[in-house]
């Protein structure tokens, strides 16, 4: 082709481009059944890689992302607690502080689910609050407080800190560490029930016209596991409490 | 589809190995930061309060 081409011959671009525009071409109705194959195929790859990339998410990246979220929780916490209490400005009363939606303010311990368990409580049972810790359903009372402490917690994902609760039972000590004091609960019953039940986080639970006189404690978590169809509930009243100061009360130190 | 984009990345082919990979990346990105969180809100797992 060269040989006998004039010195100033340029070929043209069809024959020096080594794939001369062979997919740009109009496709022939073969290769366009082929095309519209092979995108399908593309596709359901495509899909299958996103739902493995889910499952990773789910198993690996929300608990990553919770225990991050944890720490920093469990930071602010103990700033807040060297922090000295603001000093009331003249006139205002010194009632406690309103907790925010989303923060934390105390740390349960659950010795039953091993010596080092200890994970923060936040305000409130948002998804977003519980991927940060155990949730506290904001309209129950404070850990302490005559009436039912009522808290919530991931069983499976999102640091699932509840992933064993069927493991605590009935004896079993539940520790509620707060800026001032140690809360020893202890376990009374467990009860699976429904999603709607709400009457668990009631202040006498049971007894929706009782008056509350004890200082009681419930968790919640899903039922089984995996699933959202009932709801494992966890009963129990506070048996001691003592000053932060004092250091951790007994059922820590034995490990019971 | 692949192809597709494959023919439309501009440069010689590490380069597009390199646009090819950022676009994965970004993809899983996205996922990730908005896709995931907005699908899990309908599994059932995470639904660990009583309410009515």
């Amino acid at each position: 082709m060269t040989f006998n081409s004039p010195p100033d011959y340029v070929p043209p671009p069809e024959y020096t481009s080594p794939r001369p525009a062979r997919s740009r071409r109009a496709p022939s109705r073969r290769s366009a059944g082929r095309t519209t194959v092979r995108s399908a195929g593309e596709l359901l790859i495509t899909a299958g890689l996103v739902l493995l990339l889910f499952v990773a998410y789910q198993l690996v990246w929300t608990n990553y992302e919770a225990h991050r979220a944890q720490s920093g929780v469990a930071d602010q916490i103990r700033d807040d607690w060297q922090r000295p209490p603001a000093s009331p400005s003249p006139g205002e009363p010194t009632a406690d502080p309103e907790v925010e939606l989303g923060e934390g303010f105390a740390f349960m311990r659950i010795p039953r689910l091993g010596k080092k368990y200890s994970v923060p409580v936040v305000e409130g049972v948002s998804l977003g609050a519980l991927a940060r810790g155990i949730g506290h359903y904001p309209r129950t009372v404070m850990p302490g407080e005559v009436g039912n402490f009522a808290v919530a917690g991931h069983r499976a994902t999102h640091g699932e800190p509840f992933a064993y609760l069927d493991k605590v039972g009935k004896g079993d000590a539940v520790i509620v560490e707060t800026s001032t004091e140690w809360f020893v609960y202890r376990i009374d019953r467990t009860k699976i029930v429904e999603p709607t039940d709400v009457w668990v986080i009631d202040p006498v639970p049971g007894h929706p016209d009782a008056e509350p006189t004890k200082q009681l404690i419930t968790l919640t978590t899903c039922n089984p596991r995996w699933a959202s169809t009932q709801r494992l509930i966890l009963f129990g009243h506070l048996v001691s409490r003592q000053d932060r100061a004092d250091g951790p009360p007994p059922e820590l130190r034995r490990g019971a | 589809m692949y192809g597709w984009i494959w023919r439309r990345l501009p440069g010689p082919t590490p380069v597009r190995l390199v646009l090819a990979v950022a676009l994965a990346a970004l993809a899983v990105w996205l996922l990730f930061t908005t896709v995931f969180p907005w699908a899990e809100d309908s599994l059932p797992f995470l639904k660990v309060t009583v309410d009515s």
